[in-house]
């Protein structure tokens, strides 16, 4: 086929990457749970060692092409005509580095803090980051789908098995919100299936033309899978809930990654498949960008809970991140992938930091803190750094995302970008407002004579404060992943007719 | 006079032996003290049957018997239902203190009553299959003879069912009087003649045809009962929960499978020129299956009538697949079929190890905290439940996927839409029984009744559900080459 470069290695490195994890957790298995030190040390060995397996995807990729690298093909169910086919392309590399990285971190973070059934704890953790890798790397509908599923599992055990106290609740709502979504989306992938001539083959599904009604139905059955995982609003209700409840791992995988795939669904599907739809649908998409953007903000103005400000904060986050991917002009989409990544970054390192406090307090409420700048300055001083990056300071990796979106979104509409603006003012007063009523004011009796971060927690956060810098300083370095890849995107996008399309005489002529 | 023909044995043998070994199994209960035994003779039964099916291919007394791949794929079904039930019974029938022989016996019966259903080439052998393996499965219901609500479950089946077989009877009557045979290829041909006639003359159309509606609704009516779809489920639950849960797992399973064998094969084949009128009739009650057997199931506290509305959900799914009409269509409820038996299978086979001497074990409550006392049992339960839900990477998914596939293909989005909507509503009371077992705090402990042949079972059923959820195409091979490509 010709959209692929060879794998010139010959390494079937992304099969290693996917199974290396799940083949931990099958080791993990055997193991007596008594023997707690050997499950934690071997699930952070093979965190390390997928991550260390990850890097030659960032050295080694070819940036000067849109193709899909690093691929793999083998027959799978050759009746259905379904393939185990993976590749990277610039898109997807990175977010498969932020899936290694990340997984480290949440074993780091939950050394301690897990207690009960760390064996089953372990294995959901690594067979999690199997599945995410392979999400990300899938070449194929079927195998596609199967990843995306698969994840379900772990997350719904991590929500609801280690959880807060509201933690059933919040499983069920999230499992049965993605799983909605995510069957109906099963449907459009048979209906795309059957009309493309019976291969699930992304490259091939994107080589062909769909008739405008057809794109506009799967537009929808895609969108119901992927505005739900986003969150867009009005389906986000889901993710205050498990984000709050969810362990500190847990929230930090769903927040870094987790959350990313309704985007990078976007990005991946949605947008080459139905051209024509997905540029119908852009002044939607924009408006409920906008709604998302400055309702997650002010929701945040009245939160009291730790967590449940972060999660809403996500939701204004990724409103950014939609926002810039259906403006559809390279500095929206660049900024849009990039702040996906930023977004992971930050708020996975806001969810570590949360994590690290809640252990010593066991509250959530910010009412209950207050001064801990004065008993945990170290720790200050790195939510500090987390903080300024998730309102965009200049020099940190937020500034940049927000930037080329802003720019992005304007272009597309004006009022867009004007109103995306104010989520960042807004974002600003949240934020800070937070950081003083924790951080400053008088020390609250139940932080006081709190332990400062010790190393362990330290080695979790200065990776992602490195990053947040090395982003920040030199965005280059990885918006370089992804220049050619959507320059490509766009020209597909953008090479049917160009003409304004009324969105709601197109839905109902459509409907008749 | 006609000299006497000897007819051609050998697409029957398996059916011959099957009755053999069941009289056996009759005959040895008198002599062994060890029940156990008998139950071993059934599986050595098994072996020698599906030895037999190797060299049975072909039709016989006068195609009112067919020995085909179809068949053959049934029967595998049913001899593995079989097979797991004998090994999860071995044990909780002693536990029930009704450890008798011809448990075992009533069970190799109602299996080659399902065998030859599969097998029927003709109304009347039809009808012979349908009774023999019903009388026996309303004996093994009732099995438990000093516990009332095993009474009730076998009298309320008994009497559902033979009302079910009235209706069946009108319908095998109404299309004599309208074809004058019971042959179901010469009902086909003559079917499609008076099509050809109808559309001729104009005058008449199917619809219109009454005589024939109306035995394709006595037939569909019938068929409904065995395989439990609305408005025919209401004996399900009650049959399920009171019945010996061994039963259970058989009765979810077999008679479901050898419902959807004969509704493949007479819908098909008499009726195969008339599709548009029965997928008429089949639509609305595949929709309500799916509806009434998930929505119930939702608030169930007993985890036997949990899974007896999950099975009346499952037989609305594998309508798809007929209502699509395809070969790929009956392929996929084949393959259904095969993946019902085993995760359900499974399924029974955890519910029945929490069954101990005086504690019973059937309520959804009594799951809670069994990861922390058995992390093994809950384990397994948790794949049979992700399973049911059809999430990937399990079985479940893949006969689902294939079901939903063949109906889009044959142009039914729009019934598949449904039909995942209500899947996604499934999820919500199979992982309630996760949720119990994960996420809660043991309230009392829970002693399990493990032995050899249960685990045994609970591997077979975990590995299968496993291993067809990640390679499904040698299985779904099978079915295909089985339903006649």
């Amino acid at each position: 086929m010709e959209q692929v470069i060879m794998n010139k290695s010959g390494f079937p490195i992304l099969s290693a990457l996917i199974f290396l994890p799940i083949a931990g957790a099958l080791l993990l298995l055997l193991i007596n749970r008594t023997k707690e030190a050997l499950i934690k040390w071997l699930s952070l060995i093979v965190s390390i060692a997928a991550f260390i397996l990850s890097i030659p995807l960032f050295t080694n990729f070819d940036k000067t092409t849109h193709l899909m690298q690093f691929t793999e093909k083998h027959k799978w169910i050759p009746l259905w005509n379904v393939n185990y086919s993976l590749g990277l392309d610039g898109i997807s590399v990175l977010f498969v580095l932020l899936s290694t990285l990340i997984t480290i971190l949440c074993v780091l973070i939950s050394w301690d803090s897990i207690k009960v059934k760390a064996k089953e704890f372990y294995i959901s953790i690594l067979i999690m980051e199997g599945a995410m890798i392979g999400v990300f790397c899938s070449l194929d509908f079927m195998l596609f789908y199967l990843f995306w599923e698969a994840m379900l599992i772990p997350m719904y055990l991590l929500i609801g098995v280690w959880g807060g106290p509201n933690r059933i609740y919040a499983a069920v709502k999230f499992f049965l919100y993605t799983l909605v979504g995510s069957v109906l989306m099963l449907v459009g992938i048979i209906v795309l299936y059957f009309h493309a001539g019976q291969t699930f083959n992304i490259l091939e599904l994107m080589a062909k033309a769909y008739p405008y009604k057809l794109q506009f139905w799967l537009f929808w059955a895609f969108f119901a899978a992927f505005a739900v995982k986003v969150p867009m609003f009005p389906v986000h209700t889901w993710l205050p809930d498990a984000h709050t409840e969810a362990p500190t791992a847990g929230s930090v995988i769903l927040a870094a990654v987790l959350i990313k795939m309704g985007a990078y669904g976007f990005l991946r599907f949605s947008l080459p498949l139905f051209p024509e739809a997905s540029k119908a649908m852009t002044p939607l998409m924009l408006t409920l960008s906008v709604i998302a953007i400055i309702y997650g903000a002010v929701i945040c103005l009245a939160q009291t809970d730790l967590k449940r400000l972060i999660a809403y904060s996500s939701v204004s986050h990724m409103g950014f991140v939609t926002l810039g991917i259906f403006a559809l002009n390279v500095q929206g989409m660049e900024g849009g992938i990039l702040q996906m990544i930023n977004h992971g970054i930050v708020t996975g390192a806001l969810f570590l930091s949360v994590g690290m406090i809640y252990d010593r307090t066991h509250t959530r409420q910010i009412a209950d803190y207050g001064g801990v700048a004065s008993v945990m300055p170290v720790y200050a001083a790195a939510f500090m750094i987390f903080t300024l990056a998730s309102i965009g300071l200049p020099a940190t990796n937020g500034f940049i995302g927000e930037f080329l979106i802003i720019l992005g979104g304007f272009a597309a509409s004006q009022w867009a970008g004007v109103l995306a603006a104010t989520g960042i003012i807004i974002g600003a007063g949240y934020m800070l407002w937070l950081y003083q009523r924790v951080f400053f004011m008088e020390t609250n009796t139940k932080v006081a004579g709190l332990n400062d971060i010790n190393a362990r927690e330290m080695l979790a956060l200065l990776p992602l404060a490195l990053l947040i810098f090395w982003i920040g300083v030199y965005p280059n370095a990885f918006l370089g992943f992804m220049h050619e890849s959507v320059r490509h995107l766009l020209e597909r996008v953008n090479a049917g007719s160009a003409s304004e399309i009324n969105i709601a005489k197109n839905i109902m002529e459509i409907l008749k | 006079m006609t000299p006497f023909v000897m007819p051609d044995l050998r697409p029957v043998m398996p059916e011959i032996i099957m009755t053999i070994f069941a009289l056996v199994a009759l005959l040895a209960d008198l002599f062994l003290k060890r029940k156990e035994t008998v139950g071993f003779l059934s599986v050595i039964s098994v072996a020698a049957v599906i030895y037999a099916l190797a060299g049975s291919y072909g039709t016989t007394f006068n195609g009112m018997f067919i020995a085909d791949g179809y068949s053959l794929f049934f029967k595998l079904v049913f001899l593995l239902n079989l097979t797991l039930t004998v090994l999860i019974s071995v044990k909780y029938i002693a536990v029930e203190k009704v450890n008798f022989g011809e448990y075992y016996s009533l069970i190799l019966f109602s299996t080659l009553g399902m065998m030859i259903m599969a097998s029927a080439g003709d109304l009347i052998v039809l009808y012979l299959g349908i009774e023999l393996m019903a009388l026996s499965t309303y004996i093994l219901a009732g099995f438990i003879r000093y516990d009332t609500k095993s009474n009730e479950a076998a009298m309320k089946y008994f009497l559902l069912g033979a009302f079910a077989s009235a209706f069946l009877l009108y319908g095998i009557a109404l299309i004599y009087g309208l074809t004058g045979t019971t042959d179901l290829h010469k009902i086909g041909e003559s079917v499609n003649r008076l099509i050809g006639e109808s559309k001729t003359s104009s005058s008449i159309h199917p619809f219109t045809h009454s005589p024939l509606l109306l035995s394709m609704i006595m037939f569909a009516a019938a068929f409904s009962f065995k395989i439990a779809a609305v408005p025919f489920h209401m004996w399900a639950p009650d049959a399920y929960e009171g019945a010996p849960t061994s039963i259970t797992a058989f009765m979810s399973v077999g008679p479901k499978a050898a419902g959807f064998a004969v509704i493949g094969r007479v819908f098909l084949t008499a009726f195969g020129s008339v599709k548009m009128e029965w997928s008429a009739i089949l639509i609305p009650v595949a929709i309500l299956t799916m509806a009434a057997g998930n929505i119930a199931a939702l608030s169930q506290t007993n985890i036997k009538r949990m899974l007896a509305y999950s099975s009346i959900a499952h037989a609305g799914y594998a309508l798809l697949g007929i209502i699509a009409g395809s070969a790929d269509g009956v392929a996929s409820v084949m393959n259904y079929m095969l993946i019902y038996a085993f995760m359900n299978m499974g399924a029974f086979a955890v519910v029945i190890t929490l069954r101990a001497e005086g504690f019973k074990g059937d309520n959804i409550s009594d799951y809670e905290g069994l990861a922390k006392t058995h992390p093994a049992a809950a384990a397994l339960m948790l794949v049979f439940m992700f399973s049911l839900t059809g999430i990937p990477p399990t079985a479940g998914f893949m006969g689902k996927f294939y079901v939903f596939m063949s109906a889009v293909n044959a142009g039914y989005t729009w019934l598949v839409i449904i039909a995942v909507i209500f899947s996604a509503i499934s999820a919500y009371f199979y992982l309630r029984i996760v949720m119990y077992m994960y996420m809660r705090e043991p309230k009392e402990t829970v002693r399990l009744t493990a032995s050899p042949s249960i685990s045994l079972a609970l591997a077979i059923t975990a590995i299968a559900v496993l291993v067809i959820g990640i390679l499904p195409s040698a299985f779904v091979n099978f079915a295909r080459a089985a339903a006649g490509f």
